[in-house]
């Protein structure tokens, strides 16, 4: 076997593996191998498999005729998996091995997959850069002196350094797509319900969800499939049927009308990133979409709603972590209080300690009512700026991020800034639509713009094809940095 | 000046359902430690709860028996504080939309008839165990078994005005979810659990003063008396010149006292907000039916029941329809019978001075209720006498053998041929001259005498309505 087959797609993959040309051993010792000769220079994984733990069920024909059979596959660090060490790239839950798996890993396993290790993030998901995890931060590919995006940095980081043939993370308030546009990868966050968040360890709960991080639109689809669906595990998954996500996938444009919404292009963004996205409208244009503006006209809330709703969650969510019974313990503290103060501020990092204490403010006594009250009322309002859009359209295309990637350390110390550069993808999860990042051009320094494309409730099958329409008319998606 | 206390009672009932409330495992008592949990009740990162329909049915029953409103559309709240026999950090609850309201029930102290509203019932999961080390041990232990076992909360209004009152209430709301058949109503076991608020105010004032929260109180007793000392304790300081500190105090039983928490304790503020994790709970009126359907006759309505259909006075209905198990042993025992009043006082007497009323002791009794019935009818037919039946019964007790058999073996059976009795009493009657010349003389009370001697000489079985005719014909 000649061919390098670690920068193959999934399907690609799947395919080979189907026909016999390879076995699910050699394509996972060769993706092995890519990252033992990557890992030093991005730094994406928290937990490498060892070469026998990572292909339990691999034999030379895959026995499961799924098209996910040994495949091998990376998953955020914020997922548990059974009897691998999951820290949520966290100190204290450095030592933190599961009993149990998530819905998603085990609907993974139930087709076959290899798990091949466990990806950095921003701790407990908290940040845009991948620069607030515990075990140091991930390097783009692009440009090792750039974040990977945040905060699932480390699956997007992976996929486009070929170190995984595909990858999953998890999504709050952009964190899949935000990364997938800084890396030059397809990253999708689906409707919320529409993926189990059992076994994702929760951030914030109304507005976490599971997606794949890939190479290209099918693949996303593919992956997409395996982990959708109602689980009677979480009370807020969805009964709703699973389409076929690759069938969707036609590639036609004509009659698709595509919203544009004037509150997405932001003063401040960045020329090349605003010149790309309108380029790629006008690509769609040509082949058959009708483009449309329309107004999200409480988009300027969007972040103060999301950092009140979200923190306030992620206090309660966070509480559990308290030194009694798993996880990292302080020494040397002499009675219960002292105990839980002690862990609390050793295990955790100084952004997650931020947001606990906005979220706990915003829940307090004689506050609940101006801050969490009120951004409950203000989120409705969003979700109704996307309904109304939605009267007018079939999609929203948007820039995924204001900026390209930015260096590594820029903005750590600004953490309002940082919030700030989500303003394209929060409001997203606000609303509960679900929206794909994808590739559409680089910067003049080389770095990868993103373009997001948001549908309706449970559209997936929507926004996946028009994104393949886009992608499979481009070349972006076949480009792979020089690492 | 005179004042009235108003109290206020906050009952937890820990729910028989198999499964706990958020999740699969068992709710079984006295497993060991940490046996029955799973990933979920144990607050393992990434799980989620999901909620048991068995504990909405029986908190639906519960508020229909209680008269409330049930809510058509509730919400789970998360109640955030920090302790480690609360492995999530808050405890999944209700606040702000409760599954039952505006509910009540009547209570009957010393022949007057009480209404006590009830304000809410809602459902929430109980926390663990800490045990502390023994001497010696400074650490403490943390139990998680009861975490997520199922409990209503069921707040009164503070309609209550006496301790007595307060005791009725408990005695009332344990009967009716013991009928329910949704919490056993244990207070020593922890199964029902009660928390007073109290205060007191002058006689016809319409304010309310300032309260105390009592707990620590372990059973009806207990309850009646924390609220007695607490009384006494707010008069005093009323009286004096001062004013109730708004604190929660502990019931000590040992020492009869209440003792003030406050300083070990601080204000806590829960930050209550809807649990993003559980959708809200709609519940529609096809729903409540088909719970309706399931209510059994409850305690008022099987004791009106038991007073019109059986004629029994109203102390003797109270007495046998306070548990459930009881009545259904009454009416049985009747069914066979046909004498409810004897019935009764033979079950008011007798059975629960051995079975102590305890629901669990009556299903386990010895006497079943056939056998009791066909020991009454023995007596009606004359076979025995009711004192022979005594001894009867108390030898049913003891071997669990019927009636029949008993008397049989034991050789028992009334002697009523008055022939029989005849030979008896003319041999008293001679072998006792003296007082034979004294009842002759106008001693009438020798009769009893010789009712004794006649009985003795029987063995109990000479019928004494028949001894009594024969003696008085004879001497």
């Amino acid at each position: 076997m000649t061919m390098k087959l670690h920068p193959l797609t999934l399907h690609q993959a799947s395919e080979m593996l189907q026909k016999g040309e390879m076995t699910s051993e050699e394509l996972c010792r060769a993706v092995l191998r890519r990252i033992e000769a990557v890992e030093p220079k991005i730094h994406s994984y928290v937990t490498v498999m060892e070469k026998d733990e990572s292909a339990p069920d691999s034999g030379n024909a895959p026995s499961n005729d799924s098209l996910l059979a040994g495949i091998p596959l990376a998953v955020k660090d914020n997922i548990v998996t059974l009897g691998i060490r999951t820290t949520c790239a966290s100190r204290i839950l450095s030592n933190f091995v599961p009993p149990y798996d998530a819905t998603v890993i085990s609907r993974l396993k139930e087709k076959g997959a290899v798990l091949l290790g466990k990806t950095n993030l921003d701790e407990f998901a908290m940040g845009s850069s991948t620069e607030t995890s515990a075990v140091g931060t991930t390097r783009n590919p692009w440009n090792l002196a750039c974040i990977p995006g945040g905060s699932s940095g480390g699956s997007a980081a992976a996929v486009a350094a070929d170190a995984c043939i595909a990858a999953l993370g998890s999504d709050t308030g952009g964190s899949i797509r935000q990364p997938a546009a800084h890396c030059g990868v397809v990253g999708l966050k689906p409707t919320y319900g529409r993926v189990s968040r059992f076994g994702l360890v929760a951030f914030a709960s109304s507005l976490d969800q599971i997606g794949p991080l890939t190479k290209d639109v099918e693949d996303a689809a593919l992956l997409l499939q395996v982990i959708a669906g109602y689980d009677p595990k979480d009370s807020t998954s969805l009964d709703v049927p699973v389409p076929d996500y690759r069938a969707a996938l036609t590639g036609e444009l004509s009659g698709k009308t595509v919203g544009v919404p004037k509150e997405y292009f932001v003063e401040g963004m960045q020329p090349e990133v605003e010149a790309a996205v309108r380029e790629a409208l006008a690509f769609l244009e040509k082949e058959g979409a009708t483009i449309v503006e329309v107004s999200l006209p409480h988009t300027e809330y969007a972040v103060a709603t999301y950092y009140i709703l979200a923190t306030a969650e992620a206090s309660s969510n966070l509480a559990r972590y308290d030194g009694v019974k798993y996880g990292y313990r302080a020494e040397g503290a002499e009675e219960l209080i002292e105990m839980y103060r002690k862990t609390r501020a050793e295990g955790f990092g100084k952004e997650v300690k931020r947001r606990i204490m906005l979220g706990t403010y915003a829940l307090s006594s004689g506050y609940y009512d101006a801050y969490y009250r009120k951004a409950q009322q203000v989120r409705t309002l969003i979700r109704q700026d996307f309904d109304r859009a939605f009267e007018k359209c079939d999609v929203l295309v948007t820039p995924t991020s204001p900026t390209t990637a930015f260096r590594i350390g820029e903005k750590v110390d600004d953490p309002l800034q940082m919030y700030l550069s989500d303003i394209l993808t929060l409001a997203v999860n606000l609303a509960g639509i679900p929206g794909i990042s994808i590739p559409c051009g680089f910067d003049d320094s080389g770095l990868p713009i993103g373009l997001q494309v948001l549908g309706k409730h449970f559209e997936e099958a929507t926004i996946l094809n028009v994104a393949y329409a886009y992608e499979q008319r481009t070349d972006w998606h076949k480009m792979r940095p020089a690492l | 000046m005179e004042y009235e206390a108003v109290i206020g009672l906050e009952v937890h009932a820990q729910l028989k359902t198999k499964s706990k409330i958020f999740c699969n495992c068992s709710t079984a008592f006295g497993a060991e430690p940490n046996h029955h949990t799973c990933p979920v009740c144990l607050g393992m990162p990434g799980v989620l709860p999901v909620l048991n329909r068995e504990v909405v049915n029986y908190t639906i029953r519960t508020g229909l028996a209680l008269n409330c409103t049930i809510n058509s559309f509730s919400r789970f709240a998360r109640k955030n504080y920090f302790y480690p026999d609360l492995p999530k950090g808050y405890q999944i609850s209700q606040y702000e939309l409760p599954l039952c309201e505006h509910g009540y029930l009547m209570i009957d102290v010393d022949g007057r008839e009480r209404r006590i509203g009830v304000t809410r019932i809602h459902m929430e999961e109980d926390a663990g165990k800490n045990i502390h080390g023994e001497k010696g041990d400074s650490s403490s232990y943390v139990d998680l078994n009861r975490t997520g076992v199922p409990l209503m909360e069921i707040v009164s209004e503070p309609d209550i005005r006496t301790p007595e009152e307060a005791a009725a209430y408990m005695r009332k709301l344990r009967s009716i979810v013991r009928y329910l058949d949704v919490c056993d109503g244990n207070m020593e076991e922890g199964s029902l659990r009660c928390d007073a608020n109290i205060s007191l105010r002058p006689v016809g004032a319409t304010e309310l003063g300032v309260k105390a929260e009592l707990k620590n109180m372990n059973s009806f007793k207990n309850v009646q008396k924390a609220l007695e000392y607490e009384v006494k304790r707010q008069t005093r300081l009323l009286e004096e010149g001062g004013s109730v500190i708004q604190e929660t105090r502990l019931w000590d039983a040992d020492r009869g006292v209440t003792l003030s928490m406050r300083g070990k304790e601080e204000a806590h503020d829960y930050r209550y907000f809807p649990d993003p994790d559980l959708v809200p709970l709609q519940v529609d009126d096809a729903w409540i039916e088909e719970v309706k359907k399931t209510l059994p006759e409850l305690p008022d309505a099987k004791m009106e029941r038991f007073m019109a259909e059986y004629d029994l006075p109203r102390y003797d209905a109270e007495v046998l329809t306070a548990s459930r198990e009881l009545a259904v042993y009454f009416e049985a025992c009747n069914k066979e019978a046909r004498s409810p009043k004897v019935v009764s006082n033979w079950i008011m007497g007798d059975l629960l001075r051995e079975c102590k009323g305890d629901d669990q002791e009556i299903l386990h009794c010895p006497v079943r209720p056939e056998m009791l019935a066909e020991m009454i009818r023995m007596i009606g037919k004359g076979t025995i006498s009711g004192k022979i039946a005594k001894t009867v019964f108390a030898e049913m007790m003891k071997s669990g053998k019927s009636p029949e058999i008993i008397v049989k073996e034991k050789n028992l059976v009334q002697i009523t041929d008055e022939g029989e009795i005849v030979k008896i009493v003319e041999e008293v009657i001679a072998a006792n001259p003296a007082q034979v010349e004294q009842f002759r003389s106008g001693k009438e009370k020798v009769l009893g005498f010789f009712v004794g001697q006649v009985m003795k000489a029987s063995r109990g079985k000479a019928n004494p309505t028949v001894v009594n005719k024969l003696l008085k014909e004879r001497l």
